[in-house]
């Protein structure tokens, strides 16, 4: 194993795809010879040229339209979009078009496609530069989902999301492009729909995504100082949703926090949690707690902007009441 | 070219002043970048006041503009106080927005600045809306909607600058072409002549140097004046240049941008030493006038920062205030 940043492992996986099949080819803004504001994308128009890595006007609706067309017609486009808040330039691009072309088609055409893209708050970027907005796109069948967590995961998830035939949203965290982590030598891809319990333990299970997986393997630590012994799943993919892993672990627990970045109101913590009610309701000891960003815009004031995510010290303290008994 | 004189030395002076307050206020807040006093980043005006503050000059405080992420010039040139606004980059309670907004959504209600933007091209149907309104409610309210070459990329301008010559609103666009989207430059995202976009749709447009401050003001109000009675819309290509990078964290540009041509734009098309040139080869003023001018402001600018740095934080309760509008019945 190897430690590299998360940014290095998104470029090799992006270059290893490049390589692997000449239809693939990255689009967006800056991301040639600038590689993108966070230096992520740096290289590869060195190796691929200006035909391969597309710098684009300033125009989201325009040019993920453009890769739609361009996923239809043979070539696997790989979408850059520099932040998550502007997905809302592109969902009519996105959702009406990319995510119901198989369907509509009744199986004959199909999109494969993955927009690259990123979510999360107190980088003090303000409400158009901080939003988490994956539910919006899991909320639409059609779209596949990932929310990588390290730079393994970024990686593998990527390279699956690339050799997917259908159209998949990534979102990475924005404060995680210089984190290390080990990613292995060999090639590998890490497959969707598989949860990764990170810790077992049997008291409570805590589920998250992306870099509230860190979040919840805080707690966790804090949690065992305490005596409680707490289950830790990161989901990797919200669509599809490794359903089994999740209630097996409640079954066994009997308790969950669902731990998100995105809004709590609507979210998919609520989908989360309304699928173990569902499953495994005979087997709870607490009532399924949802944690998500509260419900404002993201403020700038730092002071506030920190009020608005889930915190370890905060999941510790919701996973002592709901152990204790005391949220009775 | 402008046809000023004497007689209109208060303006001039005023514009100038205007000028250097945007080129004190964006040094100050590069400094608090630096010194790690600023949480988060911001993209300086530095090198395009001649083009909010030319504008501006014709414009009443009840007139509107919407303005860009690059927004400080355009509120300082609408009115803004510098207090507020340097609070507001520091997300202190006394911020023109209580800290919610930050550098990149300041706006000034008093005097008409409907906010800064953080999407590109994302106030283009703002600004619209506004001279939509103005008319429908019987205002002789004007709007100007600035813009940077980057937002040409943007769709939405095009819908609404459709609808604005469809239904002549009273709203000038203002395209302050700096030359550079991000890292990338004007002629890798714009085809064809820039000017004739807005030209298809029947709106008369113009080119100007946004580099004089006279000019930009002479074109503004003869189009103010001919919008207010009715004859918008208006489109306005400004020529000019952003001096630091992109924000103030993009430091190293060679890559992108050369030295050389930086240093053009700095040493030889100045908007605030080419009025202050202007003014002085008339002999209309002094330097060491002008100079005075500069240090009363830099001491104004110091006092803010100081004032700011100092200010209190808003209380954790305001996170939730703010996100529904309070009814008043
Ligand atoms: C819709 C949207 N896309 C991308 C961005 C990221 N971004 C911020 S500023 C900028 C460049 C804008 O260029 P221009 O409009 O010319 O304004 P300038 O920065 O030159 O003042 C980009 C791409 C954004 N904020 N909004
Ligand atoms: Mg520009």
């Amino acid at each position: 194993m190897k430690q590299i940043t998360w940014s290095h492992a998104v470029n090799e996986a992006i270059a290893e795809e490049m390589r692997r099949d000449d239809m693939v080819f990255l689009l967006g803004e800056d991301v040639a010879e600038a590689g993108t504001p966070f230096k992520v994308l740096s290289g590869l128009v060195e190796e691929f040229g200006v035909k391969r890595v597309v710098d684009t006007p300033i125009s989201e609706a325009g040019f993920v339209g453009l890769a739609v067309g361009a996923a239809m017609t043979g070539a696997r486009p790989i979408v850059d979009l520099m932040f998550g808040d502007f997905i809302f330039l592109t969902l009519d691009q996105i959702a009406n078009q990319a995510a119901k072309q198989c369907y509509m088609s009744g199986g004959k055409l199909k999109v494969p496609m993955v927009v690259r893209t990123n979510m999360g708050a107190t980088r003090r970027s303000a409400a158009q530069h901080s939003q988490s907005l994956h539910t919006l796109v899991a909320h639409i069948p059609g779209l596949k989902v990932a929310l990588p967590s390290t730079p393994y995961e970024a990686k593998g998830l990527l390279k699956t999301a690339i050799r997917d035939d259908n159209p998949v949203v990534v979102f990475e965290d924005k404060l995680s492009y210089q984190m290390k982590g080990e990613v292995p030598e060999e090639e590998y891809t890490i497959p969707f729909g598989s949860a990764n319990i990170l810790r077992p333990g049997n008291d409570i299970s805590l589920i998250a995504a992306s870099s509230m997986v860190q979040v919840c393997e805080t707690a966790a630590a804090q949690l065992e100082a305490l005596g409680i012994s707490a289950e830790v799943i990161d989901i990797r993919t919200v669509v599809p949703l490794d359903e089994d892993t999740l209630v097996a672990s409640v079954k066994k627990t009997g308790r969950a926090i669902i731990v998100d970045e995105g809004h709590q109101s609507y979210g998919i913590t609520s989908e989360i949690a309304a699928r173990l009610g569902e499953k495994a309701f005979y087997y709870l000891d607490a009532p399924l707690t949802r944690m998500g960003a509260m419900d404002v815009p993201v403020p700038f004031s730092p002071v506030l902007e920190d009020l608005t995510v889930p915190t370890a010290d905060g999941v510790t303290a919701k996973a002592v009441d709901l152990v204790s008994g005391a949220a009775r | 070219m402008a046809t000023f004189n004497q007689s209109d030395l208060p303006r001039l002076l005023r514009m100038y002043r205007r000028m250097v307050k945007i080129r004190v206020f964006e040094d100050n807040a590069n400094e608090l970048y630096l010194s790690a006093k600023m949480p988060g980043l911001t993209h300086m005006y530095s090198g395009q006041e001649a083009v909010a503050v030319g504008l501006c000059e014709s414009l009443k405080s009840s007139d509107h503009i919407t303005s860009t992420h690059r927004g400080h010039g355009h509120c300082i040139a609408k009115g803004a106080q510098l207090k507020p606004m340097f609070c507001e980059l520091l997300g202190k309670a006394e911020g023109y927005c209580r800290g919610k907004g930050g550098s990149m959504h300041i706006a000034d209600q008093d005097n008409g600045n409907l906010g800064a933007n953080a999407i590109v091209g994302g106030s283009a149907g703002i600004a619209t809306g506004a001279a939509f309104s103005a008319k429908f409610r019987g205002s002789d309210q004007v709007t100007v909607c600035f813009f940077g070459d980057g937002a040409l990329g943007q769709g939405l301008l095009y819908e609404v600058m459709n609808m604005a010559a469809l239904w002549s609103l009273p709203v000038i666009y203002a395209c302050e072409n700096n030359h550079y989207g991000e890292y990338t430059h004007v002629s890798e995202m714009a085809a064809g002549d820039l000017k004739a976009r807005a030209e298809a749709f029947g709106i008369e447009a113009h080119t100007v140097d946004g580099q004089d401050v006279m000019a930009v003001c002479q074109l503004g109000e003869s189009l103010v004046a001919r919008t207010r009675k009715g004859g918008g819309p208006f489109f306005i290509l400004l020529d000019t240049y952003r001096y630091h990078g992109h924000h103030v964290g993009d430091v190293n540009r060679a890559y992108y941008r050369s030295k050389d041509e930086e240093k053009h734009w700095k040493n030889e098309r100045d908007p605030i030493i080419k009025l202050a040139e202007h003014m002085i080869s008339n002999k209309w003023t002094t330097q060491t006038q002008l100079d005075a001018v500069a240090s009363e402001i830099k001491a104004e600018a110091k006092a803010a920062v100081d004032y700011a740095i100092s200010a209190p934080y808003p209380s954790g309760d305001e996170v939730g205030m703010h996100v529904y509008a309070a009814m008043q019945n």
